[in-house]
Formats: C-alpha cells, sequence, structure tokens
C-alpha cells in the first residue's frame, strides 16, 4: 500500500495547506527545495555522516531482559533514541532541516518547542553551524523544563517565552508562525514534530523514518524476525511515525499512546481521538482536534509536556481512520509510574513523553505470549524531567501514584 | 454586481474592522452602527478565535475577550442579524477556518446569508479549499473575499484575481496584524501588479492607523482597512472612557472629512 500523501500533502482527507497567503510563498520554496535535495547523494551523505558522527547513530536496540521478566510477557526491545546526542529523536529531524535551510541559503532559524526537546536539538544544530537560533516556548513549558531554557541558553539560542493562550506548544507553534510571516526572506521555521503544513509532516517524517530503518535491522538480526508489536508516544507524532513508517506494510501491529492526562474530561488530556477531539484546521494543516462546541481549540493537560498538544500529525489521523494503526492512551500517574519502573528494572529514565509508551507496555506486555517480540520507542531520556516528577510527587498535588 | 463591490466603487473608501463581541454584543453592536454613522462604506467583522496566528497581540487581546464574553460564530451571525436590521453597510466576516468548519460550510452559507452578511474572508484557506467554500457561500449570494500579499506570484495574482469576488484584499506587507510606523512600498507595488489582473475594488490593510496613512492607500488603492488601531481604541476605553464615544473621537481623527478647516496637518 501506498502511504505517501498528495501531491498537496493530503493523507487521505488529511494534511494539506490552510495558511495566510504570505506563507504560501516560502512554502512553495520549502517544498521544491526539499524534493530537490532529499534525493541528491551530496545531501544524503552529508545527512548520514552526522547522523552517524555528530547524533551517534545508529541508536541501539536494547533488549529490556529484567522488564520483560518482572511482566511475564512479551519479550521487550526498547529502541533507545533517549542516547542520541541531546538525549532525543528530535536531533534527527533538526539534522535533515538545517541541511536544507543551509542549502537555502537561510541564516536565522526559528522553531518552536513543547519539552524543550526540540528546542535544544535546534539550538544544538544552529550552534554546530553557527546560525542565528530564536526559540519560542510557552511560559508554563519554562517552567515545566527550566534545565532546558537553560541549556537552549547555553547553546546560543534566544529562547522567547509566550505568555499567550495556555502557555505551552500550541501558543509556542502561533509565535513561531507570526515570527516566519513578518521575516520570510531571512527565516527557515525548523518545525520539530509531523505537524503543520505541507511539506512540514512529510518531510519531519522522512528525516524520523531513520529511527524504523534501524530497528528493522536490529530486531532481524536480534530476533530473526519482525516484531509482532510496535508501542511508541504521540504528542504531534514524530517519534511515533518516524518508528512505524518502515513496518506500514509489514504484518505488524502498532500502538500509538496519547496522553490521557487526568481523564477524559475535555481539557484535562490530550488524547485526540478520545471524546472532544473531531476532525478541524489548525496551525496549517487538517487533522484531529480537541475543540469546544463553537471550534476554538481546547485547553490540554498532560505531565508531559510534548505531549501536551490539541491536534495530531495528519497522517496519524489517516492511518487512525483506516485502522492501521490503533491508538490508547496512558494517563499522568500511569506514566509517572512507568517512569518509575522502567528507572528501577533497567536503569534507564525515560522522559515523561516516551513513559507513556512504556506504560502502555507495562500493560500489554502481560497479556501476549512469551514469544511475542514487541518494540517501545524510547525517545527521550528523562533527566529534564526529574523536577516535574518531584512536583508530582509531592504532598500537594494531590496524585495518589507511589513514586 | 455585489453590494460590497457596488459600496467601494467610490473613490477613497473606508473599510474598518473590529472583532465581534469586543468587550461584549452589546458594546460591539454600537459600535458597529457609530462605525457605519461615520461612513464606513464595508465593515469588517472578526469572528474571535482561540488561536489567531495571522494576529498580532492586538487583535489575539480582543478575541480572548470576546471568548471570555462567551462569543461563538452563531453569537456573531446574531450580532450581524441585529446590525442588519438597523443599517445598510455591507458586512464582510473575517474569520480563521476552524469555527466555520466546526458550524458546517452549508450550514454556515445559510444562516450568514440569513443574518445579512455580504461577504467573508478566510485567513487560514487558499487555493481548491477557498474554491470549494467560494462555491458554497455563492450558492448563499455571499462573496469570498480573496487576500493577496506582497510574496504573492504573478502567476497565483492572476489566479487569485480571476476567482475573486466583492474586492481583493491587498495585505500592505508580510506580517501579522498590528499599526506600524509606515506603509510600506511593497503595497503600492502590489496592488499596482494586482491592477493588471482584475477591476474589482482593491482595499489595502495590515498596520494602517493614522491619517496620513489612510491617505497614502487612497493614493493608490480604492479602500484602506483600519483594524488594530480601532480595536487599540476599544482596549484603551475599556477601563475609562465610553466605548463608542472612544471609537467616534478615533475614527474622526483618521478620515479627511472630519478635519476642521484650519486645524494643523
Amino acid at each position: 500500500m501506498n502511504y505517501e500523501p498528495d501531491e498537496k500533502g493530503y493523507f487521505g482527507q488529511y494534511g494539506g495547506r490552510f495558511v495566510p497567503e504570505t506563507l504560501v510563498a516560502p512554502l512553495d520554496e520549502l517544498t521544491t527545495a526539499y524534493f530537490t535535495h532529499r534525493d541528491d547523494a551530496a545531501f544524503r551523505d552529508e545527512f548520514s555522516d552526522l547522523l552517524t558522527n555528530y547524533v551517534g547513530r545508529p541508536s541501539p536496540l536494547y533488549f529490556a531482559k529484567r522488564l520483560t521478566k518482572t511482566l511475564g510477557g512479551a519479550r521487550i526491545y526498547l529502541k533507545r533514541e533517549d542516547l542520541n546526542h541531546t538525549g532525543a529523536h528530535k536531533i534527527n529531524n533538526c539534522i535533515g532541516q538545517i541541511l536544507l535551510a543551509r542549502r537555502m541559503g537561510k541564516t536565522r532559524i526559528i522553531a518552536e518547542t513543547g519539552a524543550g526537546q526540540h528546542g535544544v536539538a535546534t539550538a544544538t544544530v544552529c550552534a554546530l553551524f553557527g546560525l542565528e537560533c530564536v526559540v519560542y516556548m510557552g511560559t508554563e513549558d519554562m517552567r515545566r523544563q527550566a534545565v532546558n531554557v537553560f541549556r537552549m541558553r547555553l547553546l546560543g539560542a534566544e529562547v522567547r517565552g509566550v505568555d499567550s493562550g495556555s502557555c505551552t506548544l500550541k501558543d509556542a507553534i502561533n509565535e513561531a508562525l507570526r515570527d516566519w510571516v513578518t521575516n520570510v526572506d531571512s527565516t527557515y521555521y525548523l518545525l520539530g514534530s509531523a505537524l503543520g503544513p505541507h511539506p512540514y509532516p512529510l518531510m519531519v517524517r522522512d528525516f524520523q523514518s531513520v529511527i524504523g530503518r534501524e530497528a528493522r535491522e536490529q530486531i532481524l538480526a536480534a530476533e530473526g524476525r519482525l516484531p509482532d508489536l510496535l508501542v511508541a508516544c504521540v504528542g504531534g507524532g514524530s517519534n511515533s511515525i518516524g518508528l512505524f513508517y518502515e513496518f506500514l506494510n509489514d504484518d505488524v501491529r502498532m500502538i500509538g499512546v496519547e496522553a490521557g492526562g487526568r481523564g477524559p474530561t475535555l481539557g484535562e488530556h490530550a488524547a485526540r481521538f478520545m471524546a472532544g477531539g473531531r476532525v478541524g484546521v489548525l496551525q496549517g494543516t487538517k487533522s484531529y482536534l480537541l475543540q469546544d462546541d463553537a471550534g476554538q481549540i481546547a485547553a490540554t493537560h498532560s505531565v508531559s509536556a510534548g505531549l501536551d498538544y490539541a491536534s495530531i500529525g495528519p497522517e496519524h489521523a489517516h492511518l487512525h481512520d483506516i485502522g492501521r494503526i490503533e491508538y490508547l492512551s496512558a494517563s499522568d500517574d500511569a506514566a509517572l509510574a512507568a517512569f518509575k519502573t522502567l528507572s528501577e528494572t533497567e536503569g534507564i529514565i525515560p522522559a515523561l513523553e516516551s513513559s507513556h509508551a512504556v506504560a502502555a507496555a507495562i500493560d500489554l506486555a502481560p497479556k501476549m505470549s512469551s514469544d511475542a517480540v514487541m518494540i517501545v520507542n524510547l525517545s527521550g531520556r528523562g533527566d529534564k524531567d526529574i523536577d516535574s516528577v518531584i512536583a508530582a510527587e509531592s504532598p500537594d498535588s494531590g496524585r495518589t501514584a507511589n513514586i | 454586481m455585489s453590494r460590497i463591490e457596488n459600496a467601494l466603487q467610490k473613490q477613497r473608501a473606508f473599510v474598518p474592522f473590529v472583532t465581534a463581541g469586543d468587550p461584549d454584543a452589546r458594546t460591539s453592536l454600537a459600535v458597529l452602527l457609530k462605525l457605519a454613522e461615520l461612513g464606513a462604506d464595508v465593515i469588517e467583522l472578526g469572528v474571535p478565535f482561540s488561536d489567531p496566528m495571522a494576529d498580532g497581540p492586538v487583535i489575539q487581546r480582543s478575541s480572548d475577550r470576546a471568548i471570555s464574553g462567551g462569543m461563538t460564530l452563531a453569537g456573531v451571525l446574531g450580532l450581524a442579524a441585529e446590525f442588519r436590521r438597523q443599517c445598510d453597510v455591507p458586512l464582510v466576516l473575517f474569520s480563521y477556518f476552524n469555527p466555520i468548519l466546526n458550524y458546517g460550510l452549508d450550514r454556515f452559507a445559510a444562516d450568514a446569508s440569513a443574518s445579512g452578511i455580504d461577504g467573508v474572508l478566510l485567513t487560514d484557506v487558499i487555493d481548491a479549499e477557498a474554491a470549494a467554500a467560494a462555491r458554497i457561500f455563492g450558492g448563499s449570494g455571499i462573496d469570498l473575499i480573496s487576500l493577496i500579499a506582497p510574496t504573492t506570484s504573478d502567476e497565483r495574482l492572476e489566479l487569485i484575481c480571476r476567482n475573486a469576488r466583492g474586492f481583493v484584499y491587498a495585505v500592505s506587507r508580510a506580517g501579522v496584524t498590528g499599526a506600524r510606523i509606515d506603509v510600506s512600498s511593497a503595497a503600492e507595488a502590489l496592488v499596482a501588479r494586482a491592477r493588471r489582473f482584475t477591476r474589482l475594488p482593491i482595499a489595502v490593510g495590515f498596520g494602517i492607523s493614522t491619517r496620513e496613512q489612510v491617505e497614502e492607500v487612497w493614493r493608490f488603492a480604492d479602500a484602506a482597512v483600519v483594524g488594530s488601531a480601532i480595536v487599540s481604541v476599544i482596549e484603551g476605553s475599556l477601563t475609562s472612557a465610553d466605548t463608542v464615544v472612544a471609537v467616534d473621537g478615533f475614527v474622526r481623527s483618521l478620515l479627511p472629512q472630519f478635519a476642521k478647516t484650519g486645524a494643523e496637518n
């Protein structure tokens, strides 16, 4: 089956381009540049060289022996994106896009960030190439991810706090789009997830699909066969589509895990396929969207800043509708418990985002046979989340999880 | 010729923008009637949206005020209907796509027409999706107003102008809405390019806040759109002054026909 978008950037009925007229020309320019360079040998060589020698790829596919034994079911492998330079999968996409920005002659890079991982990765590649970097970040997220704010500034980026709306990722994207529309000539918008107007969802997926290509080879080497199940968390959806894409045409079950937050009431979670999620248009793309009865974007909540977003990448919306990928949600409490379990059983502290995928694995593995094989995408490391977890377990948080 | 196109046939047309329901529906209606009384040729009525990515902070804050006050798309249509019972000035709704998509395009077209809406401008809809909306709106006698920007290529300009209805809205510069010091030279160049492809009136907006800028726009375009500057006056009036009186004073300072003979400038 063909999983490519059409020339207008539609995956089924989702995606496309819903932007102010001013952005059409820069998006056309970007699309042309991307399609020109993506199959160009020099571009691919440079991308591949940086992934190997700067990012440290391939990332290991690690058999989580003690976790597997503890859960007593499927054999669990972790795709260790947390071991990448900068500590998350985000750097893969940033390397690809910064090479493109350079070929386009852009001198100023802007980005949005939620948890700060994409902001750090963007600041990193800008430092690597000596480019000006401005990162927009919601003030609520700056509070939750103070260490990453410091890292970005250390790397020479200017971090601009956004205190409109819910002061999170969505608002940071609005502000980045406003910057781009004002500075289209000089500026490259380095979008961090498989979101936004065409060609971003396609381009980000392509740059992240290295995760699945490696995982496929690695699992074949380790187990001599393809896995039964892939599990990844889904905010905008870049780490999950990066793992899943290479397996779409295989007989492999896939589960995306959304942020279930504090419960199913609209405003308390960021699970777009749960109640309150309907087809809509936000920030350049058509997809499932958490919105109220009047079509205003709903507030969202997740303990993890990186999953705290009202919409989802359009390719996920399509794969959901055709039934190729299943979507579950994991609550804040389940993610926090998984954060602790993985730390204790494997000596690996996962990002709170990735902890949602681990939580689903903890739930599913015991229900599977001991012959079954699953791969969990460990999209990032959890050092950045220590303060959030301390806050969540404090007596006045009202939380019952035993962390 | 549509009512909008007809209203902009005169030279030196004035098109004010306000956000519907800012700060509340009752005040908003009074402001609209005042703008009509002061000679607005067409009025742009903003549908408040939670995530106005093409707008600057002034209009973003006005959207937040309107939403906090309970304004919805249905409420905007009610406000428009009330205005229409008292006044003939053409109304153009200025909206992001999601509230209208959520309402349903067909249902929206029927209800908007019944409310006396003459045109709709969708901030974030282009190309095939715009053409589809234009067909649905056109079926109810509503013009889909098209935007052009300095970054728009000649090829796109020709296509957009060919399908345009009512008037063509030229964005004066790359950027979001909000008052600026000067009218960009990009605006004049854009209008000149667009004239090659359309005989519709051309309005220029984004950043116009003074009488000098209005007159500058009138030198090369048919209509001047003033948005954020009026919305700022509304915002400034909230704590101290009467909003309608404040808007009246500002618009009088903006339009040359109210200038007192012998006044400075």
